[in-house]
């Protein structure tokens, strides 16, 4: 049974003032999957990752056209509040940024900002995601104190923590390896792979092996074009397009 | 080779001497009021208002100009610091920080900073010629208030400015609105240099003569309301040093030594004072 479609994105095209950042982007990004996004640097990613959960247009002169649907929901439409998208669609950043408060705060922020004050429920929250983030067991004991003085590991994982606790449907993940060592990255992409039971996840990553352990479904972008999708291992065991044959095979990075 | 570790030595010198003369009239100006000031320094100075004949010789202290200051400062931090940090957040966290409209504001901080503080108290005076006010705290609130604004906005500028842009967008990612992300991690994260730019504006405020010249008057009274006229402690040292009786002169020294105690006090407070919260900046 093929699965079911999460995120639909139709034409979507990004403007930094005149030159195109993303160029008709036309995809599906099935549910409880790992999508990768690969490409060379600068070809788009990140933008096209950012662009689902609407965080490129915080900045002044980008310009966003073309839609994307989360489920039913079209995430442009003005009748929805952004933070409700955000909400629904979390972000996992390229460096863990942990905000200026302790674990424990760190971890109930999104909660409490959708409204749940209550003690008890936000103990609950904070001990579950930070299971799931696998950062119990180390914290359990010093959750009032600052979460800057975590290793960087285990900030990131903090911060996947964090992310879960506001209950997204879906996890965006920015080269969420890339400031970890070997064993940090290790133990992010193990959750990873444990969260998709779960979770919908789409993971921008330029390290092309990360990427043949995680996909389930590839999309390869070349200058702000979706070049080829497909299943993992239609792209990687039988890539249609050459520019995806010679970016697989180390000829343009 | 040679030439190089002499540049090197060079600079070292240089620096030292910078360091040197920094602290050396730091030094000096703590040691000619604490020579000058302490002989004249009585408890009556920070108990008592000037009584007849104070600028005489005879007896009172300058418990009017403490007061005086203390609500003047107060006043005038709070109101400048309501206006500069809405705008300073909004610069920062709904505008680009490098938009157009955001290096406009700064010049125009700039440009303000660089008025004499005279200059405001002469602004400040026509305002109450016009409202048919007469020199009162409110009115002293008031010229103080615009003398610190340049200073506090711009440097609380600098200091959000620094907060990391990651930080903002992992506080959108959760859902959080602009305004939430602006006040519980903007102000949180930048809050020691907040701090900083709040007692770099007061200390300029409360050790202002010539704004509140015009504005606040000066009176032998403690003022107990806002329409009355407020003495500070900057004229207090002004009059006691312009008379021609040398006791009356130690005095003024020893009213710059209980200013120079006020400025202290007051950042050593607001540093314990935030000392709890800081702890959790990320750095």
């Amino acid at each position: 049974m093929p699965p079911e479609t999460h995120l639909r994105i139709r034409d979507l095209c990004v403007k930094y003032g005149s030159s195109y950042g993303l160029k008709n982007i036309t995809a599906d990004i099935p549910a409880q999957r790992i999508t990768v996004i690969i490409g060379p640097s600068g070809c788009g990613k990140t933008t096209l990752l950012r662009s689902l959960n609407r965080l490129v247009d915080t900045r002044e002169g980008v310009t966003v056209s073309g839609q994307i649907f989360v489920g039913e929901q079209e995430i442009h439409d003005p009748a929805h509040y952004v933070t409700e998208i955000r909400k629904r669609v979390g972000l996992l950043a390229q460096r863990p940024c942990p905000l200026p408060m302790s674990i424990y705060d760190n971890v109930a922020y999104g909660p409490r900002l959708h409204g749940t004050r209550d003690r008890a429920t936000l103990d609950r929250i904070v001990e579950h995601t930070l299971r799931e983030g696998a950062l119990w067991e180390e914290v359990k004991d010093r959750l009032h104190t600052p979460a800057s003085a975590l290793s960087i590991g285990q900030q990131q994982r903090l911060c996947l923590a964090r992310g879960l606790a506001v209950e997204p449907e879906v996890l965006l993940c920015d080269e969420p390896t890339s400031a970890l060592d070997p064993h940090s990255s290790l133990h992010i992409e193990q959750r990873f792979l444990a969260l998709k039971e779960r979770y919908t996840i789409v993971m921008v990553t330029h390290i092309l092996r990360q990427a043949r352990r995680l996909a389930d479904h590839v999309l390869f972008l070349y200058l702000g074009e979706l070049i080829e999708q497909g299943s993992a291992e239609e792209v990687f065991g039988n890539p249609q397009h050459p520019l995806t044959r010679q970016y697989l095979s180390g000829t343009i990075s | 080779m040679d030439l190089r570790r002499a540049e090197e030595g060079l600079f070292k010198g240089l620096m030292l001497a910078s360091m040197v003369l920094v602290l050396g009239s730091l030094a000096l100006i703590l040691g000619v009021i604490l020579v000058k000031g302490l002989p004249a320094m009585s408890l009556d100075m920070i108990t008592q208002t000037p009584k007849g004949g104070y600028y005489l010789g005879k007896e009172g202290g300058i418990l009017n100009a403490i007061l005086g200051s203390l609500w003047l400062t107060l006043g005038a931090t709070v109101l400048s610091l309501a206006i500069a940090l809405p705008v300073v957040l909004y610069l920062n966290t709904w505008r680009d920080a490098r938009s157009r409209l955001a290096t406009l504001t700064r010049l125009s901080f700039d440009i303000l900073w660089g008025i004499p503080s005279i200059v405001y108290g002469a602004f400040g005076f026509t305002l109450m010629l016009l409202f048919g006010l007469r020199a009162s705290l409110l009115a002293g609130i008031l010229a103080i208030a615009l003398l610190m604004l340049p200073i506090m906005a711009r440097s609380l500028d600098e200091v959000v400015r620094m907060v990391p842009r990651d930080l903002l967008e992992a506080s959108y990612a959760l859902g959080a609105t602009r305004w939430e992300t602006a006040v519980r991690v903007v102000v949180r994260q930048a809050l020691p240099g907040l701090v900083t730019a709040v007692l770099l504006a007061m200390g300029r405020g409360i050790g202002d003569a010539a704004a509140v010249l015009f504005t606040a008057g000066f009176t032998d009274a403690v003022p107990t309301s806002l329409l009355q006229p407020a003495a500070t402690l900057p004229l207090a040292i002004f009059f006691q040093l312009g008379t021609p009786f040398p006791a009356v002169q130690a005095r003024a020294y020893a009213s710059a030594l209980i200013l120079t105690v006020v400025i202290l006090g007051i950042s050593l407070a607001c540093r314990l004072l935030t000392r709890r919260l800081v702890k959790n900046v990320v750095r």
